[in-house]
């Protein structure tokens, strides 16, 4: 029976004894278990690992942990040798015994295994590399470090000492003014302060005591990930985080606990379980928590795959078993939301920066970001943001940023460029329904109200980058298309006026649209945003009016030359062998799935246009540059 | 007095009036007269908000935005506008919207033509389709019959209102309040030999002739679910109302 803490010092005697038995110099490997290393078979390489330490007898002089994601998606499986902190990527079955005998056993580096950037430089230690040296990592920094399924992993590297500090000499009210002053906005997307929520949570009126404390973890966004690594890598922040909001917002009276989270995401359900398991039986989630008076325990709640119900009217409706659609809100949900009750919800990564700055403090807190928030809580954007970068970059993965840096220092020096030498067109920020920003505004410091500025938004920190391969109305037409199958079809305006939008958009890239098309775009677009009610609807435009605003030209060339510069748009493009060129090897014969390709050996080849399905297969296989795409 | 019943002052352009704390923007405004379009609010039922046409601009303090009356709640200081520029243009293009969804309900053609609309420059979907998915035929359904036969299934553009499992809606009681409340007349029923069809929920339930004076006055089952409810014996419903009388 594992021992229960009944004050903040008793759990304080813990840690300290966690930390005095663990030796600082011990060597540990560590393999990222995060869903994209998982997925790249990082856990059969930790069987493995284990499997060979005991072969070799090895257990007391070195250590296996399988720790959350450490952001380098791109290079997965990821293995990380402590405490030298020796970075290996890709790393295989075959390579174990290697890194055991001459890493662990000499303390030798294994060339082939380090990450070589662009430029062929390579490099030895995870710190020192562009990609996470370029970083500031402070919600992510334990992800590389603790077992997610040990609680007294977190508890040794600081885990809910920010509990004891708030339970034991923090008064609610103290708590709640600390976020206020913190600057703290909500990092699902609206950027709205969390000091306000809580505080109007807190004073809602509840006759039974009760309120709600969720943690909206149903993040929808396609290529966003944040949140599911941080569930995945280090779950106690998150409850950590929670608790200390139950604490703020609901005591004296009832809190209650919810996270929301999709069940597209089994590991973090996994991960999340157990970590709520050991919180209990530590006494971290129950009762009388740490002997403060404070009763406060977590349900998971998952969802069934609606996007909408990242929305949180939804989201409650959807945990009181009703249909996933938002209502008004004209009476807010932290007076009136789940089941009626005064109701706080903030996003995973809200909750984890929670704890954070209740350890370091509001002045250190307040001197990462932009703005002021002294006087006013919308004057900035405090903190870091952790990103998801994805698409057209050559260091994909996770990226953990102060509020305020640029697109340019994370598109290039963290995320290493844009492959293949080709150039950079626009990078779309904030989901679906954000925006893409073009090459012109790549100094754009990255905050909630610059990337509003700027026609789209921050949202749950999804960042795509586009090359010049990447047609922006068809960019346009995805997101539309996404959004309309998303919508909950409540709204006239958004379940029709965004299918009419990605009728009319498909016009386009289908080449038959006319001038007065792009005037009705703007029209619908218009009644879309204003005439619907939840945020689904009225940021579903985003996507289409930024990509107006700032790639104009190229709806313009779709509409009135029926061309596509980025030739994506098949109805507007045609093969065809630049006879110079061919040397007649059959190659793209061969591999032309509609028999299209067609010659004789060493004679020039040609396509036939009426069998063409223009998916460019003939183009990538050609050797010899032969194709022409126009 | 009960916080939620209080008497509260709003403007509607300008005038004064008096209304409920909480109650329904558009019921206040047709009860004062004003004009305002809508298909998916019935004063008998909770409100939903889907149609989009009873929009109207509130200002409260210093913003001035643009909600639908239906769900806005009245409340002390509020001042409503119903006919701004922004207003009419974002009507119009509902009713456009609305004319592609439904281009074979007559009601939304001549609502569209009474606001200035005659055609729409959106693709229709279906010429036969007359639901504009407003869901007042389920509301009224569960809140006021509280049968429970239909409802909302699939989502975004997949949406419609059916029985479950698109089959025949078992548990319809054939009352026929969901016909009533239609706005756009896209359910229908019958009667015929003694059996009453409401034909969307491809439901056809057997009525149950008076004792007295034999007319068939009502599908059994809704007599049989009325007894249920209201605890009376079934025996209650062997005479029609007018026998009963």
């Amino acid at each position: 029976m594992a021992k229960i803490f009944k004050t903040p010092e008793e759990l304080l005697q813990y840690v300290e004894r966690v930390q005095a038995e663990r030796d600082p110099h011990r060597k540990v490997i560590t393999v990222c278990a995060g869903t994209g290393c998982c997925a790249y078979g990082s856990m059969k390489l930790a069987d493995g690992i284990e499997k060979v330490i005991s072969e070799k007898k090895l257990a007391d002089e070195v250590g296996l942990k399988r720790t959350g994601c450490h952001g380098f998606c791109e290079q997965g499986p990821l293995v990380v040798v402590q405490p030298q902190g020796i970075l290996y990527r890709k790393v295989k079955t075959q390579d174990i015994e290697e890194i055991l005998d001459i890493t662990v056993k000499k303390g030798d580096v294994i060339e082939r295994l380090l990450y070589r950037d662009a430029d062929g430089k390579q490099y030895q230690k995870e710190e020192d590399v562009p990609f996470y040296k370029n970083q500031m990592r402070l919600l992510l920094a334990n992800n590389g470090l603790v077992d997610p399924n040990n609680i007294d992993d977190y508890l040794a590297v600081g885990g809910y000492r920010a509990l004891a500090k708030v339970l034991g000499r923090m008064q609610p009210e103290e708590t709640l003014a600390w976020i206020q002053k913190s600057g703290l906005r909500g990092r699902g997307g609206g950027g709205f302060p969390a000091g306000v929520k809580w505080e109007s949570c807190r004073k809602a009126p509840s006759a039974n005591g009760l309120r709600y404390i969720i943690c909206n973890a149903d993040e929808g966004d396609p290529g966003a990930f944040m949140d599911r690594s941080l569930m995945e890598g280090n779950p106690h922040s998150v409850i950590e985080g929670m608790l200390i909001g139950a604490w703020a917002i609901g005591y004296p009276g009832k809190p209650q606990g919810y996270v929301y989270i999709r069940n597209e995401y089994p590991l973090a359900v996994e991960r999340l379980s157990v970590a709520l398991q050991q919180a209990r039986e530590k006494g971290l989630l129950g009762k009388n928590i740490l002997g403060s008076g404070l009763d406060f325990d977590i349900n998971i709640n998952r969802g069934g795959g609606a996007f909408v119900c990242g929305e949180s009217t939804a989201l409650m409706a959807s945990i009181e078993g009703f249909v996933g659609e938002p209502r008004s809100k004209h009476i807010h949900t932290v007076v009136s939301g789940l089941f009626n009750q005064p109701t706080n919800l903030n996003n995973v990564e809200t909750w984890a920066n929670v704890p954070l700055i209740i350890e370091k403090g509001i002045e250190w807190y307040t001197s990462i970001g932009t703005g002021d928030v002294s006087e006013n809580p919308w004057g900035g954007s405090k903190g870091t943001k952790i990103f998801a970068l994805v698409g057209k970059v050559n260091n994909t993965g996770l990226v953990e940023v102060p509020m305020g840096t640029t697109l340019r220092h994370i598109i290039y020096d963290i995320g290493g460029g844009i492959p293949a030498g080709k150039r950079f067109k626009a990078v779309q920020t904030g989901g679906p329904s954000g925006g893409c920003i073009p090459e012109s505004m790549l100094d754009l410091p990255v905050d909630f109200d610059k990337l509003t500025e700027a026609g789209s938004m921050m949202g749950s920190g999804g960042m795509i980058v586009m090359d010049e391969t990447t047609c922006m109305v068809d960019v346009a037409r995805y997101f539309i298309q996404f959004l309309a199958d998303e919508s909950c079809g409540k709204c006239t305006t958004c379940r029709e006026g965004l299918r009419q939008l990605g009728l009319i958009i498909e016009k386009i890239t289908n080449g038959q649209a006319q001038e007065q098309d792009l005037d009705l775009l703007d029209e619908l677009s218009s009644t879309v945003a204003e005439g619907s009610l939840c945020a689904l609807g009225t940021t579903a435009p985003n996507p289409l009016l930024s990509t107006l605003r700032y790639f104009r030209e190229e709806y313009e060339e779709h509409v009135r030359e029926r061309k596509c510069r980025a030739k994506v748009c098949k109805s507007l493009i045609r093969f065809s062998v630049i006879e110079e060129n061919c040397t007649g090897c059959m190659l793209c014969m061969k591999k032309c799935p509609t028999g299209a390709a067609q010659g004789e050996k060493k004679e020039v080849h040609k396509i036939e246009q009426e069998k063409c399905i223009k998916c460019g297969i003939c183009d990538e296989v050609c050797n010899f540059n032969a194709i022409l795409v126009e | 007095m009960d916080e939620q019943k209080k008497k509260v002052t709003f403007k509607i352009q300008g005038k004064s009036y008096e209304g409920v704390a909480e109650e329904s923007l558009l019921g206040a405004l047709r009860r004062y007269g004003y004009d305002v379009p809508s298909l998916c609010y019935h004063e008998a039922v909770s409100t939903y908000g889907s149609c989009r046409l009873c929009l109207v601009e509130v200002q409260k303090g210093r913003r001035k935005k643009l909600t639908t009356s239906c769900n806005y709640p009245v409340q002390e200081g509020i001042e409503v506008f119903v006919d701004t520029e922004k207003v009419i243009r974002h009507r119009k293009v509902v009713l456009e919207l609305l004319l592609a969804v439904a281009p074979a309900s007559e009601h939304i053609r001549q609502l569209a033509g009474q606001y200035g609309v005659d055609s729409t420059p959106y693709q229709i979907k279906d010429p036969e389709n007359q639901c504009i998915l407003c869901g007042l035929c389920s509301r009224v359904c569960h809140e006021l019959v509280s049968a429970h036969a239909i409802d909302f299934s699939g989502r975004g553009t997949g949406k419609k209102m059916t029985a479950p499992y698109d089959e025949t809606a078992e548990q319809c009681i054939g009352c026929g309040a969901c016909v009533y409340v239609c706005p756009t007349d896209c359910i229908g029923i019958k009667e015929e030999n003694n059996v009453r069809s409401i034909m969307r929920w491809h439901r056809d339930l057997p009525m149950k002739p008076c004792k007295q004076c034999g007319r068939a006055f009502a599908p059994t089952f809704q007599l049989m679910r009325f007894a249920e409810q209201i605890n009376k014996d079934r025996s209650f419903f062997d005479q029609c109302p007018d026998c009963r009388k």
